[in-house]
Order: structure tokens, then sequence, then C-alpha cells
């Protein structure tokens, strides 16, 4: 029965999100009072109904419903309860009801934010929000329906992917997909703003908190997902440029230029058509990411089951969505004119150079990924595109973005004066200097020619941001929320330059055979191989390595890496052994039985590695900051009346 | 132009690819297998209904036949099965199944209990054959024609559109019992 419940209860949101839209949008366009009313409660219900649709493909994991054709395909009786609940999302039906749970989850809490806003074009934005969540509801119920029996039932079902059956399955995928859904609610905030034909600065200053969250969500999951990956694969590797990655990198690339550009139009009034365009973007290029993963378009480590009846599905919605908010933009944008301006220098121009340079990077990415698409599209033959061609782009794009950040942070407004700061700009830049020789030359003697141009840039970010915060509180003053995200945020990305510039050059890695009692030394550790014995978990069995880690005769740490051989899908997978020693993470994988107790073996040293999860950690701590500003909660002021906190920034 | 029209006039070219995309993404599945159009690898193995009985490959030549990998712990099998079983009713073609990494006893059951699509059923324990046939997981099935060659390959279940669309088109009329 409950199967058919979820079932029935997806309908019926289905409903309410029409509902929704329709009295959203239609509400305020026709002045109807009532129907402007009747948008919270839909919203308020459809959660109830996906909640109750979530709740019950739950008890069908939990409960070992093989009846339900999802469960018999992604779960199994042996697979550990923990698992069972996690693989509700591990494959395309799931993951997607997951989607909409979250947008459901957003929706829900704009209504509650949106008692601030006025009534109408609140109505505005749940009505957009309705929309999208109309098209995916339609799109799971009609080709990826998740409650769908099978008749006779399964005995046993056919396991989770062992990849996935992992820790990490339970916070990546929330995460991350609380960060795409999230920037629908940017959309929903510009394609109201479009119908209304109206956007002031207090329009984004309502949309800048939601945007910044969403952000630290989506650098959250990224991060989780390169973790993951690291660990998880066995190959050590932490980023790969794969069409799925590329997918999450894109909106974040676009994310993080449409929260600066955000900044400009609370703070001035200007960059409005092009704030606009940017939270369009962030959320087409979350819903593109949506299409190529499921679409089966690009082949990828991570794609699922490709269907093409759900990518034409999904390309016909992108066209709806994306192309109707072009057009509503190509029509409205036009009406929105920028009264102040700005002189070379000041801090708007830095802030523009930033959204340039990210918005290229997002392109070349944008550029790479489809690349072998649009070749197989000319029958150009099959292209691939890869590291190579990444890594030098986005460091083209990236470097300049860096070595502008700390002129822009130390740049006034309006006015192009950088001639104050040149003596602290000057001193952080010898100090970064500095620290990058010491970092490239002292500690590590060797490295590219990247690397300290990296460190230096980094290092320099990260002193640049600190001087003004450290003045303010040396002398007393209070440092408002804003500011010190903004500066956590910025140290953050400092560090993650530094990481990811010196991370390969430092990077030691070799593939040894080794019998029982042999060792191997490596960057001053020795690494013991002490044999393997057989391991038995509860849905797999396989081998388990002790590999003892010395380093000048004392204990470092003893390292157990396994291969895995799980019963039901008869998948080998290799865990990993991890240990952080002195900043290095060493990374033994275990690899192939070479006969006579021998076995190959992969030991990797990363230095900073660890670093660049934090970085973004700190990143995403920034955003969470910042979002959380006083500035951003003030109660509304009555309608007709000027904001006095924004009275002070206005332009003269 | 006006300028704000220029996020849609990149937009509608990006449309085109991705529909092209799409309408060349069911042969990505094709291209990715390197057996089409090649012969079938050879195998000889135990036959499930008699252990004392040898299924070789070189036998089945001669005529069209779908080789079928499965097993019961595999849950795509049971979903597939039903579409088997039509198959075998419409008798176009006999099913060949690969029993893969299962067990013999189970298997017999399973074929007891839900009936049997399959002409033959060879048993491949040690996935040997399997791994000659770059099989992925279960279910997947080989369409192979007369002179042993694979001609099409179905990565999951064989659904009924699958078959209908997919499968009879790829089999000449002429082939069929009773014309």
């Amino acid at each position: 029965m409950l199967p058919e419940l979820g079932h029935f209860a997806l309908i019926l949101a289905l409903l309410l999100a029409a509902l929704q839209a329709f009295f959203g949008i239609a509400g305020p366009a026709l002045g109807r009072e009532r129907w402007i009313a009747a948008v919270t409660p839909a919203v308020a219900g459809q959660f109830v109904m996906v909640a109750t649709a979530v709740g019950c493909l739950a008890a069908a994991f939990i409960g070992d419903d093989f009846s339900v054709r999802y469960v018999a395909s992604n779960s199994n009786s042996a697979l550990p309860l923990f698992y069972r609940v996690t693989a509700l999302w591990g494959a395309h039906e799931g993951s997607l009801l997951l989607w909409i749970l979250l947008l459901a989850g957003w929706t829900v809490a704009v209504a509650v934010g949106a008692a601030r806003l006025p009534r109408a074009f609140a109505a505005r934005v749940l009505g957009v929000l309705g929309v999208v969540s109309f098209g995916f509801l339609l799109f799971t119920l009609a080709t990826s329906n998740p409650f769908l029996r099978l008749d006779p039932p399964a005995g046993d079902g056919a396991d989770l992917n062992p990849i996935l059956q992992d820790p990490a399955l339970a916070v990546h995928p929330p995460i991350l997909y609380t960060g795409y859904v999230g920037f629908a609610v940017a959309f929903a905030f510009a394609c109201a703003a479009m119908l209304e034909g109206r956007l002031d600065q207090e329009w984004a200053r309502w949309t800048r908190p939601w945007t910044t969250t969403a952000w630290a969500f989506l650098t959250c999951g990224i991060a989780l997902g390169s973790f993951w990956a690291y660990y998880e694969l066995g190959w050590g590797g932490f980023w790969f440029w794969d069409p799925v990655e590329n997918a999450s990198f894109m909106p974040w690339l676009v994310g993080t230029a449409l929260i600066h550009s955000l900044a400009v139009t609370d703070k001035r009034g200007l960059f409005k058509s092009w704030t606009l365009l940017l939270a369009i973007l962030a959320f087409s290029l979350s819903m593109l990411g949506t299409f190529l993963v499921r679409s089966g378009v690009l082949v990828s480590v991570h794609s699922f089951a490709a269907d093409p009846a759900r990518g034409i599905f999904i390309l016909a919605f992108l066209v709806l969505m994306i192309g109707g908010a072009l057009a509503l933009y190509a029509w409205r944008a036009p009406l929105l004119k920028s009264t102040a301006g700005f002189e070379f220098g000041a801090r708007e121009s830095f802030l523009l150079f930033n959204n340039l340079l990210l918005v290229i990077a997002a392109a070349t990415v944008f550029a790479g990924t489809l690349a072998p698409l649009i070749s197989d599209a000319l029958k150009l033959g099959t292209l691939s595109v890869g590291v190579p061609y990444f890594n030098p782009t986005f460091m083209l794009t990236m470097l300049p973005l860096m070595a502008l950040l700390p002129l822009g942070i130390h740049a006034g407004w309006k006015r192009g004066r950088l001639s104050d700061s040149t003596r602290v700009l000057l001193l952080t830049l010898a100090g970064a200097v500095i620290f990058a020789l010491t970092l490239c030359f002292g500690i590590f003697a060797h490295g590219a020619v990247l690397t300290p141009v990296g460190a230096a840039l980094g290092a320099w970010v990260i002193l640049a941001s600190l001087v003004d915060p450290l003045d303010r509180w040396r002398r007393g003053l209070s440092l408002s929320r804003a500011v010190l995200g903004m500066t956590v945020a910025h140290i953050g990305i400092g560090l993650a330059v530094i990481a990811l510039t010196s991370v390969e050059s430092f990077t030691f890695e070799r593939d040894v055979a080794l019998g029982s009692g042999a060792s191997t030394s490596a960057a001053g550790y020795e690494f013991r191989f002490d044999g393997v014995a057989p391991i038995e978990g509860p849905n797999y069995d396989g081998v388990g390595a002790t590999i003892t880690v010395t380093r000048g005769g004392a204990p470092v740490a003893v390292l157990k890496p396994q291969k895995r051989q799980y019963w039901v899908q008869h998948q080998l997978t290799t865990v990993t052994a991890i240990h952080m020693s002195r900043g290095n993470n060493l990374l033994v994988a275990l690899g192939d039985d070479l006969g006579a107790g021998r076995w190959s073996i992969r030991i990797q040293i990363r230095p900073l590695v660890t670093l660049i999860w934090l970085a973004a950690l700190i990143m995403a701590i920034g955003g969470a900051v910042a979002a959380s500003d006083r500035r951003y909660r003030t109660a509304r002021a009555p309608a007709a009346a000027p904001l006095p906190a924004a009275a002070g920034e206005q332009p003269t | 132009m006006n300028r704000f029209l220029l996020p849609m006039a990149v937009f509608v070219p990006l449309v085109a690819i991705l529909a092209i995309g799409i309408y060349h993404a069911p042969e990505k599945d094709i291209i990715a297998s390197p057996l089409l159009g090649k012969p079938a690898p050879d195998f000889s193995l135990p036959d499930l209904a008699d252990a004392a009985r040898t299924v070789h490959a070189a036998d089945l030549r001669g005529r069209w036949y779908l080789f079928n990998v499965w097993g019961t712990w595999c849950g795509g099998c049971r979903a597939e099965h039903e579409t088997l079983l039509e198959i075998r009713r419409a008798n176009v073609l006999p099913l060949v199944g690969l029993d893969w990494k299962d067990d013999d006893a189970q298997a017999r059951a399973w074929l007891t209990q839900l009936g049997n699509p399959y002409a033959v059923v060879a048993v491949d324990h040690a996935g040997r054959t399997a791994i000659d046939y770059g099989v992925y997981g279960a279910p997947e099935t080989f369409l192979i024609n007369p002179q042993g060659l694979v001609v099409y390959k179905v990565v999951g279940e064989v659904t009924h559109d699958v078959w209908t669309r997919e499968i009879l088109p790829r089999v000449p009329r002429a082939a069929f019992p009773g014309t």
C-alpha cells in the first residue's frame, strides 16, 4: 500500500505545484488578492506531499519491499540499514525525488522569509518556484517513477552499487543538491523582478542571502565530492574534470560571479541587467548539469542509466524554462536603467573584472565539457578533452582574478583612488612573495614555476584581506558579519589557490611490488608490508593488507588498505588507507596479487592536499556568515518608506 | 541587434547541439561494445538442465538467436523475465541463456517457478565467458546472426519496446519461422 500512497502523494504534489505556479504568477498580474493568498497554502501542501512520498519510498527501502522495482534495483536484504536509507538517492529516480524534496524545502523557507517582502512580489517568486517544481514532478512521474511495482516481486534486490556504499553518500548528494536547487531561488527572484518590470537595490538585498547560502552549500558539496573521489576511487586524484564534476563546477563559477554582482547592485544600484542574466545563467547551468548526467548524452563515470526519452523531456523543459527566462530578459531587461556611474579603478571596476573572469572561466569549462558533443554532432570524430586543456585555460583566468582581488578589496566604491592603499598593498605583496619563496625553496626545495606564482598570489589575497578587519579589531570597532564573512571566504580562496598550485608539484607517487615483510622508503617515510589477511563485512568479503609506516624508526601509522568483493554485484572495490602526518597526506592503495605473497601497492604522499578541502570549507563558512548578516534580516519598513539602512549608501 | 537578445542567440544553437546529442545518444551504447560485427566468443559450458551435457557456442551457429546473460541474484533480470517469456511465445528466434555466477539449484528453481524462456542455458560459474563477452553487469543481451556475428547488444533490461523496436527490425523477415 505504501508505494501507492507515495505515488498518489506525488501526483497531489504535482497538482499543488500547478496551483502554486498559476496563482503565484496570474494572481499579481491580474491583481487578484485571493489568488495571491492561495499561494502559501499550496507551498505548504506541496512540501507535505513530497515529504510523504519520500517517506513512503524510504519505508520501502527500510522494509526491503522488493516488489518496488526501484528498491529491487538498488537495495538488498544484506545491505546495512544505513545504506538502505541512503540508497534512496543512489540512482536516478530517487535522486530526482531528493531534488524535488529539497526544492520544496527551499520554497517553504522562501515562503516563511517572504513575510518581509511585498505580497505581490513574494507571490511571483513562489509562482516561479512552482513552475520549476511542476516541471521536475512531471518529469519524475512521466519518465522516472520510483514507485513502479514489480509483479511478481523479486526475491531479493540487485544491491546498491558498491562504490556508493560509503558514508559520503549520506552527505554529498543532499548538500550538493541543496546548492544546485538553491540557485532556483535566485532564478525565481530574477524572474519575479522581470515580471514586475522593477528591480531596485532592495531587490538585490532580498536576493543576496539566498544566493550566498546556496553558494555555500554548493561549495561544500563540490568539496565533499572531491574528497570522496580521492579516497574511494583509489587513484589518489581529487579533481578529474569529469563532465559531471564540471556540471557542478560551472554553476559554482557563475554563482560566485552572481554573489559579487549582487553586491554591486545592492550597494550601488549598478549591473542590474547583468545580475539578472547571471541569476538565470547560474540556475540554467544547474539544470544543464541535470540534463547531461541523466540523458546519456555525455559519457561519464557518474552517469545514471542513460535514457534518451528522459533526455528529450529534460531538453523540452530546459527550452521552456531557460528559453522563457531569456525571452523575458530580452523583453524586460532594457527597462532597467542604471543611473549611477563609476570611475576606472573604483571597486565596481574590479568587480566587473571579477565577473568577466569568472564567466570566461565558466565558458572555458563549458566549451571543454561540450566539445566532444559538438564534435560528435558535426561528425568531426570522437574528441576527448581532459586535463591538458582544462588546467592551463583555468589557470589563465584564475591567476589574474587572484591578482586583482587584493586591489578590489582595497578600492573604494565609485571613485578610483587606489593610491591611498598603495603602501598596504605593496607591504602585503612583499610578505606574500617571501612566503612563497620560503615554501618553494625553503621547505620543499623544488617545484614548477606555477607553484611560487600561485603561492604568492594566494598569500597576497589572504594578507590583503586581513589588513582592514585586523585594523578595525585593533581599534575596537565592530565588524559586520557581511564583511567578516567576505574576509573568511577570501582567506579560503587564498588557501585554495596555494594548495591547488602546490599539490601537484610536491606530490610523491610510487607503485611498488612488495612481498610480506619487505619495505620501501619514500620521502623520508618507511613503508613495511606485513602481508594480507581475509576480511569479511556485512555484504562483502575480500582481503586487507597491513602496512606499517615509520619515520626515522619512530612509528607513524598502521595503514590497512582493502580490496572488497561485494557479493551481489560481484564488483571489486578498492578502499584506500589514508593517514595525516606532519601536514602530509599518506595514501596507500592495494593493487593486484602478483602471486607468491607479493602484491602491488601504490604509495602516494601529498602535502597540502587536505588544505584544498579545508579551504573550500572555510569558503563555505564565510558564505554562511555573510548570509547571516543582520542587514538582510531587518524587518521590512512599510512599503512606501525608504529603507533607512540603505540611505547612507545611496549615490548622491 | 538588441544586446539583450544575445543570450537567446547563444542559447538556440546550444539547444540544437543538445538535441543532436540526444539523437545520437542511443548509438553510444552500441559503439561502446567492441564486439559488434565481430564473432561471438566461443565457449563450452555445462548445461543447466543436465550438468553432464555441454553447450558449445559453435553448435548454435546457423540461425539467429539472442544470448542473454542473467542470474537469480540480479534484479534487472527479474524485471525483464516477462519480456523474455513474451519473446519465447513469439517464437521468432530462440533465447540462449548464460547463467552467470549463480547457484544451479536456485537457477533451476527460478525457471520452474517463473517459467523458462530459454531453449538452453549454459552455466558460467567462474565468469570467464561473461568476461569474454565484455559483460559489464547483468542483464545483458546479444543478438547473434547465423554467421555467429554479434549484431546488436542491449545493456540492461530487454523491455517490450527494445524487443519490438530494436531487436525485431534487425532480424530479416526471411529468418522468421513459417515464411
